[in-house]
C-alpha cells in the first residue's frame, strides 16, 4: 500500500507561510496514497508560478514547463500515453491568461487529465500584479487605480465549453479537498478542480476570513444533483454571501479525446512497437507515388 | 539540351485544379517512362486571381525546372497575357475557342491553337471544371505522348468518386486529344513515351520528408496548417490510422510544439510540421525542449517572410533565425535538405539526431523544394539504409537494475544524460524550465549551472562529428574537382544550380562547380578546407542579408568572392544563375 510518507521529498517549498499550496500538495498526496497511486503511477505537468513547483516539493514523477503552456503539454504527454494518468497543477495566470487558449482547448477536447488551478486571484511570483480571475477594481502594481477588468469565473466558463467535471475546491478545506481530487482522477475526461486559495501575501481581498464562513459543501445540500446542467449552472454563477465548493458538475458518459483516436485503440503510442517499415509497407507506400 | 526537352504550362484561375491536374499530367510522363518537374506557382486565394504550373518533361534525368516555355494550356485569357512572352519560337498556345486572343499578343513564331475547352468539358465529361483535363488531351496529342498513360493516373486518381467521375475524365482526355488532330504538324516538339523504361516515382520535397519521418519512426505529429508546410500534416493524417500514429491539428502553432514536447517526454516520436510563422511561435518551447533535454523535430518550410509575407512562394531568409531562435544558449542541429533524396534522409535521421542527442532537430526547407514534383529513380529513397536508433534511452531492463536514485541530467563527459521515460518506480524525477541539478531539481547554484550549461553545450562535439561523419548530412560536391567558379549554397537550390554548373561546362569543362551545405549546424568541419580548395566562390541564396555567407565568415573566416541573392519569391532557375552578371564578370577576371 501507498502511504503519504511515500511522497516525502528533502526538497523545502518556497512557499510563504499560511499559503493555500501546503493544503493543496497535502490534499494530493492523500487522494493518491487513498488510491495506491504511487509516485510514478502518475505524471505532474505544471506551468510557472509559486504553485507550480509543487511536484519538486513531493516525490513525484513531473514536467515544470513553460508559463502557460501545462495543458498542452499535458495533452501531449496523454496522447502519447494514455496509460499514465496525468495531473496538471498550475496557478489562475497560467490557466486564464496566457494558457487561457489551451484551457478552452483542453475542457472541449475532454482530454482524460485532471486539471488543478491554484487560483489566488493574484500574480504571486511576479509579486501582486492583478489576475484574470482578480475582482474588477483591484489595486496593484499593474493597476495602481483599480483594474477595470471584469474577472473570469472559472467554473461557469468551463460549463459553456462542455466541460464534463467541473469543481471547486478550498485549500481551507483539506478533507473535502482531498476527496474531491480523488473523484476527480476517477473522471474517465477532463476535470477541473479550481481551489480558492488565500494568497497570504499578495491578496489580503481573499483571505481565510473571506472564505470561512461563506463556503458551503454543494455535496451536503439536499437535492443538489450534479448531473443537471442547469442547476451546476446556476451554482457557478453563486458568489457572495455563500460559496458552493464540491462538484457542481459531472458526466462520466462522454469518451475523451484519446479514447476516440484510433491509432491508440492498440494502446498507448508509446507501448506500441517502434519497427522499420516491412517491405509490404514500403512497397505500398512506393506505389502511391509511381 | 535536347529538343525532348520540353516545358508545358497550364494557366487559370485559383480553383481551376490546376495544380492536381498539374501533378496528374507529370505522373502520367513518369509512367510513361520519361521524367518531370512539376513547379506550382500559385497565389494565396482560394478562387480568381493567376495561377498556373509548369512541368518540365525530358527523356534525360531532370534536377530543375527551366524557363523557356514550348507549349502553353490557357484556361483564361490573363494565361496568355502573362505566359505568351516566355515561350520559345516554334512553340503554342492552347486556348479556350469561346476566348480571344488580344491582338498584341500574336507572335508570328508561336501557334495560337483555339480549343472548346469549355464547351468540350461540358459536352463530354458533364462539367466546366474538367476543361484543364481536356487541356492536358490536347498537350499530350499535340507532343504525340501516349494518352494511355493520363488516362491510367485518371483512373487512379479518381478511384475513390467512382466510375462514373472516371470516366467522364476519361472522355474529356479523348476529346482534348481528338481536337489536338487540327493542330498535327504544327507543333513540333515531340516528347514520345518510353514503354520500356524501367518505373519510377514522383513526389515532391514534402513527401519525401513525410516518408522520411514516417520510415524513421515518427509517430506523432501535431501542427496549425500554415503553407507551405501543413502538406506533411495531411500526409500523415491521411496514413495514420494505418501505421499508428497521432496526428493532432491543434489550437496554434504554440499548442503543437508544447504537445510534441509533452509526447517527446513520454517517448514519442514527435515533430511539427510548419512555416517560418509558426516556427516564430514555438520559438519559446523550443528552449524548454533544449534545456530539459527532449528530443523534437521541427520541419520549416520557409516562405518569404517577415510576417505574412508571401504566402505562397520561397524564399531562404530563415536561416539565421532558426539557428539563434530562443533565449539562452542551447545545441540543435540545423539542416537543410537540398533534393527530395536528402528529404527522405533527413526526414529519418532527424528523429536519430535527436535521440541521440536529446534536442531539437531543425529541418529547413522551404516553398520551391517543398512543393515541386519531380521524378527519381525506383530507389532514390533509400529505405533500405533506414535505422532507427533511439540513443540514451533506458530500457525497462536498465530501469528495472538502477540502484542509485536516478539522475535524468547527469553529468557525463558527451554530454548526453541516459535518459528514462515516466512510469517505472526506479526513475522517479521532476524535469524543469528552470536550471536544475542532475536530480532535475531547481537550483541556481552557480558552479551547477555552469557545470549543466556546460554539459548540454558538450553535445556539439558528437553532434558536429555526426554531421562530418556522414555525406549526406553534410556537404555535396557537384561537378569537376577544380573549376574556375565554385558556386557555395544551401537548401532547395542544389537542383537549379546543379544544372547550372552542367550548362556552364558544356563545351568547355571546369569552369564551374557547386559546394553546398545540408548542415548549418554544426557547420561541417571541413567546410573551410573546402572553401579554400575552391575557384572564385560564388554564394548564391534566397534572401536580402546573405545569411550562409555571414555563416561561412563566422564559421571559417572566410570572405566570398561573389553572391547571387534572390528575393522576389521566386526560385532561382538555371538560367537566372548562369545568366548573372556576377557569373560573367568572374569569369572574366578567371
Amino acid at each position: 500500500m501507498v502511504s503519504l510518507a511515500d511522497f516525502n521529498s528533502e526538497t523545502l517549498p518556497t512557499w510563504c507561510k499560511g499559503c493555500g499550496n501546503y493544503a493543496i500538495l497535502s490534499a494530493i498526496k492523500m487522494a493518491l496514497a487513498e488510491r495506491d497511486m504511487a509516485s510514478h503511477d502518475i505524471l505532474f505537468i505544471t506551468g510557472v508560478g509559486c504553485g507550480s513547483k509543487l511536484p519538486h516539493y513531493m516525490r513525484s514523477t513531473g514536467f515544470h514547463t513553460l508559463h502557460g503552456r501545462t495543458l498542452a503539454v499535458a495533452t501531449g504527454a496523454r496522447l502519447a500515453n494514455h496509460g499514465l494518468p496525468v495531473m496538471a497543477v498550475h496557478g489562475d495566470g497560467d490557466s486564464f491568461n496566457e494558457g487561457m487558449n489551451h484551457f478552452v482547448q483542453t475542457v472541449r477536447r475532454n482530454v482524460n487529465l485532471v486539471d488543478v488551478v491554484q487560483d489566488n486571484r493574484i500574480y504571486g511570483l511576479t509579486k501582486g500584479q492583478y489576475s484574470p480571475t482578480s475582482e474588477k477594481g483591484k489595486r496593484t502594481p499593474t493597476s495602481p487605480a483599480g483594474s477595470i477588468e471584469r474577472p473570469v469565473n472559472p467554473p461557469a466558463l468551463a460549463m459553456t465549453l462542455g466541460a464534463t467535471f467541473v469543481s471547486r475546491g478550498y485549500s481551507g478545506e483539506l478533507q473535502h479537498l482531498a476527496w474531491l481530487l480523488g473523484e476527480a482522477l476517477d473522471h474517465p475526461g477532463y476535470a477541473l478542480v479550481d481551489v480558492m486559495q488565500p494568497c497570504v501575501t499578495w491578496n489580503r481581498s481573499y483571505a481565510y476570513a473571506f472564505y470561512k464562513d461563506r463556503v458551503y459543501k454543494l455535496q451536503e445540500e439536499e437535492g443538489y444533483d450534479a448531473t443537471d446542467r442547469d442547476a451546476a449552472w446556476a451554482k457557478a454563477q453563486e458568489w457572495g454571501e455563500r460559496i458552493p465548493i464540491g462538484i457542481l458538475y459531472r458526466d462520466d458518459s462522454v469518451p475523451s479525446y484519446e479514447e476516440q483516436v484510433p491509432a491508440l485503440q492498440a494502446g498507448p503510442l508509446v507501448e506500441q512497437p517502434l519497427n522499420r517499415l516491412t517491405p509490404e509497407q514500403v512497397g505500398a507506400l512506393k506505389t502511391e507515388i509511381t | 539540351m535536347s529538343t525532348h526537352d520540353v516545358t508545358v504550362r497550364i494557366g487559370g484561375e485559383a480553383g481551376m485544379g490546376l495544380e492536381s491536374s498539374g501533378a496528374g499530367f507529370a505522373k502520367a510522363l513518369t509512367r510513361g517512362g520519361l521524367y518531370a518537374f512539376g513547379l506550382p506557382d500559385y497565389y494565396s486565394r482560394i478562387r480568381g486571381g493567376h495561377n498556373f504550373f509548369s512541368i518540365r518533361v525530358s527523356q534525360e534525368p531532370l534536377v530543375s525546372h527551366a524557363e523557356p516555355v514550348h507549349l502553353v494550356l490557357a484556361l483564361d485569357v490573363e494565361t496568355m497575357r502573362r505566359h505568351t512572352d516566355d515561350v520559345v519560337a516554334g512553340g503554342a498556345v492552347v486556348y479556350d475557342e469561346a476566348d480571344d486572343v488580344p491582338e498584341e499578343l500574336r507572335r508570328s513564331d508561336v501557334g495560337f491553337f483555339p480549343v472548346p475547352l469549355t464547351k468540350l468539358a461540358e459536352e463530354k465529361g458533364g462539367r466546366a471544371i474538367m476543361r484543364n483535363t481536356v487541356a492536358f488531351g490536347v498537350a499530350a496529342g499535340l507532343m504525340g505522348f501516349d494518352p494511355t498513360y493520363l488516362e491510367s493516373v485518371i483512373r487512379d486518381n479518381f478511384a475513390p468518386k467512382g466510375e462514373k467521375v472516371i470516366d467522364a475524365n476519361l472522355r474529356a482526355v479523348e476529346a482534348g486529344v481528338e481536337a489536338s488532330r487540327a493542330y498535327q504538324g504544327d507543333f513540333s516538339f515531340q516528347v514520345a513515351a518510353v514503354p520500356d523504361a524501367p518505373p519510377r516515382m514522383i513526389l515532391n520535397g514534402n513527401e519525401a520528408f513525410a516518408l522520411g519521418a514516417l520510415a524513421g519512426g515518427c509517430r506523432f505529429v501535431a501542427t496549425y496548417p500554415m503553407t507551405p508546410g501543413s502538406p506533411v500534416l495531411h500526409w500523415f493524417a491521411a496514413r495514420a490510422d494505418e501505421y499508428g500514429a497521432v496526428i493532432k491539428h491543434t489550437e496554434s502553432e504554440i499548442g503543437a510544439i508544447n504537445m510534441a514536447i509533452g509526447a517527446g517526454y513520454q517517448g514519442a516520436r514527435a515533430m511539427c510540421p510548419t512555416s517560418g510563422g509558426g516556427f516564430s511561435l514555438m520559438v519559446e518551447a523550443l528552449g524548454l525542449a533544449g534545456i530539459t533535454e527532449v528530443p523534437v523535430v521541427v520541419y520549416n518550410a520557409q516562405r518569404p517572410g517577415p510576417a505574412t509575407g508571401l504566402p505562397t512562394r520561397t524564399e531562404q531568409a530563415d536561416l539565421l533565425f532558426v539557428m539563434h531562435a530562443s533565449q539562452g544558449e542551447f545545441p540543435r542541429f540545423v539542416l537543410a535538405p537540398g533534393t527530395l533524396e536528402q528529404s527522405f534522409h533527413v526526414g529519418w535521421q532527424a528523429f536519430n539526431l535527436a535521440d541521440r542527442y536529446q534536442t531539437p532537430t531543425l529541418v529547413l526547407s522551404d516553398h520551391y523544394l517543398a512543393a515541386s514534383y519531380r521524378t527519381v529513380e525506383a530507389d532514390a529513397l533509400d529505405f533500405d539504409a533506414v535505422e532507427i536508433d533511439r540513443g540514451a534511452l533506458l530500457t525497462e531492463e536498465e530501469l528495472d537494475a538502477l540502484k542509485e536514485p536516478y539522475k535524468r541530467y547527469q553529468v557525463t563527459e558527451s554530454g548526453v544524460s541516459p535518459r528514462a521515460t515516466p512510469g517505472h518506480p526506479n526513475a522517479v524525477w521532476v524535469s524543469t524550465a528552470n536550471e536544475h541539478d542532475e536530480f532535475g531539481a531547481v537550483s541556481e547554484d552557480a558552479e551547477n549551472r555552469t557545470a549543466q550549461a556546460d554539459k548540454r553545450m558538450r553535445k556539439m562535439k558528437g553532434m558536429s562529428e555526426e554531421v562530418d561523419g556522414s555525406p549526406e548530412l553534410s556537404m555535396t560536391r557537384y561537378g569537376p574537382a577544380d573549376a574556375d567558379v565554385t558556386f557555395v549554397s544551401w537548401g532547395s537550390t542544389y537542383g537549379p544550380l546543379r544544372e547550372a554548373v552542367e550548362r556552364l561546362n558544356e563545351g568547355s569543362a571546369g569552369r564551374a562547380n557547386l559546394l553546398h551545405f545540408t548542415a548549418l549546424h554544426p557547420f561541417p568541419t571541413d567546410a573551410k578546407a573546402a572553401l579554400e580548395r575552391a575557384g572564385r566562390t560564388i554564394v548564391v541564396e534566397g534572401n536580402v542579408t546573405g545569411q550562409l555567407e555571414t555563416l561561412i565568415r563566422a564559421r571559417t573566416g572566410l570572405s566570398v568572392d561573389g553572391s547571387i541573392r534572390k528575393y522576389d519569391g521566386r526560385a532561382f532557375s538555371p538560367e537566372y544563375v548562369v545568366g548573372h552578371p556576377v557569373v560573367g564578370d568572374l569569369f572574366e577576371e578567371v
